[in-house]
């Protein structure tokens, strides 16, 4: 178990670095600077800036020095918003889109995961037509409608939630309703695939020929195995629910780091971008990690190795 | 009183390409600690019998269409299944073909050992462990109180059919089904699975259903025999009656086709032809297009039934044809490949 999680952990770093390099060359090669702005600056004064932020070495030394930084957690100021350092943002914005993050996670889950439990065990009655042709319909539709839709609806025709900004519980609901909804459509639709397939095999047959109750049946004997699709989509759905934030927030003008990757793409602010990614990077691989240890502990014919 | 009475049972499966009947019209009783024994070929509905009794036929597309079954004066057929539940795992216990697949992988053998017994007797934990692990010994199982605590994977399909096995009999039911539990089993396997079965019945006076296509297994260790054919009974009897003086023409080929009764080195014997389709009706005898025996006409009209003909001996007449001709002098001579391999699953 420890010389499993140890050697995954060491893959991540590995994966991590390699998203750094590929990332900071491409920011590199990208055309233009964090410093060219529509005024004419004058070149001494760039000159100046640039040494200031260490430009005036080649991208090499630049990168080798950049990643000592990383290393030792320092992200390095940022090149457009002066006085500030990415660590200075991200420690501002995280929270917010943390909490985001968490409460659509927490919804998609709680939603999706019972329905599909639900449909399957229920299956071709209403109980399984109804949430399973709403999650198709949820699936089809992307974020950018949705949260629209959801603003319209809620906001506009009932006015009962805000529909922008981030000042209290009620201006969580619409902005975690529009990202939680479409991944619980996913998790409901994987579940009831896992629990069908579970509910047809021969040991359910089994079960039933002891006299085991229908109940104990589906909680007992096949909801372990009936999960694995939903927890392996879990690794995909956080980096989703996170790539996702970026639309929402911008729907919702919620103050978290989605609209600060999106800045800080359009301005070049390249310490950001950085620093940003292998933020969002290091989320995923250590949600991809805590996926690996949930399946292993869930199908006990895998083997920590 | 018979443990169990079955009257006229039928089972049919309504699919897109019509009603398939799978079982259509069999009656047969048990009795305490009796062995009975259904063969057939493939298809033949011994299975779908037995799953009808547990009421364990998917429904849809299967329905019990008629009949009853009554295991000591309750009709399996037609309780709750609230009542159903108490007799499934407790009084009547299966066994299945496949023991790779009929354990749940996801957990202990301990934990499905004790289920039956903690559903249906008032016992605690540690006692049900306990007495899993002396059901274990009892199949034969080596190192049983550490074993137990595995789980399928790492268990051999002759271990893991042993733990089916001591798993059914756990609850000392009064009746076991066995769905062809060697089948799957390589044959130095087979002869262990069924020295303990038969070990284990003796051991328990349970009485027991063993469905196989095995007619050695059946000749050694059955009191009575059903031959079943497209969803009815053919023939039936003790196994005596049925083994040396088998009357319907169907009960005989499937006889010869015993692989150690031919003759060394000559081509192995196979019932010429297919089974019935049985999504369609059957006139006359269903094994008229592939019975070998000389015939005085064509049976038409409904399928002949069940006669007495001597004590308990009972068997379908169709009247037409003459069982009583050695079967060595009627034997066609297979010649077309496919046909032998299509009627191979005669064994």
């Amino acid at each position: 178990m420890a010389k499993f999680i140890t050697l995954r952990f060491l893959q991540g770093i590995l994966v991590l670095l390699g998203i750094y390099a590929v990332t900071f060359f491409l920011v590199a090669a990208t055309p233009g600077s964090p410093f060219s702005s529509e005024r004419a600056i004058q070149p001494e004064i760039l000159a100046q800036i640039e040494a200031f932020y260490g430009y005036d070495k080649p991208t090499s030394e630049r990168f080798i020095v950049s990643l000592g930084n990383i290393l030792h957690g320092d992200f390095g100021p940022s090149a457009v918003y002066a006085n500030r350092s990415v660590t200075d943002i991200i420690a501002e914005s995280f929270p917010v889109s943390l909490k985001l993050g968490s409460i659509s996670l927490a919804i998609a889950l709680l939603l999706g995961i019972p329905a599909g439990i639900l449909a399957a065990v229920k299956k071709n009655t209403w109980l399984d037509y109804v949430p399973m042709s709403t999650a198709m319909a949820g699936i089809c539709l992307p974020t950018f409608v949705m949260g629209p839709l959801l603003a319209l609806v809620f906001g506009l025709i009932f006015a009962v939630l805000p529909v922008a900004g981030w000042f209290g519980p009620e201006f969580v609901v619409l902005p975690s309703a529009t990202l939680g909804l479409y991944y619980a459509a996913y998790f409901a639709r994987l579940t009831r695939g896992g629990m069908l397939e579970m509910l047809n095999q021969d040991w359910v047959r089994t079960a039933r020929a002891k006299g085991v109750p229908e109940r104990t049946i589906v909680w007992k004997h096949c909801l372990k195995g009936g999960l694995i699709p939903a927890i392996t989509f879990l690794g995909p759905a956080l980096a989703g629910i996170i790539s996702g934030s970026f639309v929402v927030e911008t729907i919702f003008q919620v103050p978290g780091l989605g609209q600060w990757f999106v800045k800080g793409a359009l301005n070049r602010d390249d310490f950001l971008i950085l620093g940003l990614t292998v933020l969002f990077a290091s989320l995923i691989v250590l949600m991809n990690l805590l996926v690996d240890i949930a399946q292993v502990a869930l199908n006990p014919r895998l083997k920590y190795d | 009183m018979a443990l169990l009475e079955v009257k006229d049972l039928r089972t049919s499966f309504y699919t897109r390409d019509g009603i398939v009947r799978a079982v259509d019209g069999v009656s047969f009783s048990l009795d305490k600690g009796e062995t009975l024994g259904i063969v057939g070929e493939s298809g033949s509905g011994k299975s779908v019998t037995c799953y009808s009794l547990m009421r364990l036929i998917p429904e849809p597309p299967g329905r019990i269409d008629g009949g009853t079954a009554m295991f000591d004066g309750q009709d399996l057929l037609t309780m709750s299944k609230k009542e159903l539940r108490k007799i499934r795992g407790r009084r009547i216990s299966m066994i299945f073909q496949d023991p790779m697949t009929s354990l749940n992988p996801f957990l202990r053998i301990s934990t499905q050992l004790i289920e039956s017994l903690r559903l249906h007797y008032d016992v605690d934990k540690k006692t049900a462990i306990n007495k899993a692990i002396a059901a274990l010994e009892e199949v034969g199982i080596p190192e049983a109180a550490k074993r137990v605590h595995n789980y399928p994977h790492e268990f051999s399909g002759g271990m893991r059919q042993r733990v089916m096995i001591a798993m059914a009999l756990i609850t000392e039911p009064d009746l076991l089904i066995a769905d062809e539990p060697t089948t799957a089993l390589d044959v130095t396997v087979q002869a262990q699975i069924m020295d303990i079965i038969k070990k284990r019945q003796e051991d328990l006076g349970t009485a027991v259903i063993l469905i196989t296509h095995d007619l050695g297994v059946v000749a050694g260790t059955c009191d009575k025999v059903n031959v079943m054919y497209g969803g009815r009974m053919m023939e039936s009897g003790t196994a005596e009656q049925v083994f040396y003086e088998a009357k319907h023409p169907y009960t005989r080929s499937l006889q010869k086709t015993i692989p150690s009764l031919q003759t060394k080195g000559e081509e192995l014997y196979t019932i010429p032809g297919l089974p019935p389709d049985v999504s369609k009706p059957i006139h006359g005898c269903a094994f008229y297009p592939r019975c070998p025996y000389p015939k005085t006409g064509k049976p038409e009209g409904d399928r002949p039934s069940l006669v007495e003909m001597a004590d308990g001996h009972c068997y379908a007449d169709c009247g037409f044809c003459d069982s009583s001709a050695p079967i060595e002098t009627v034997l066609p001579k297979s010649d077309s490949p496919d046909e032998v391999e299509q009627a191979g699953a005669a064994e």
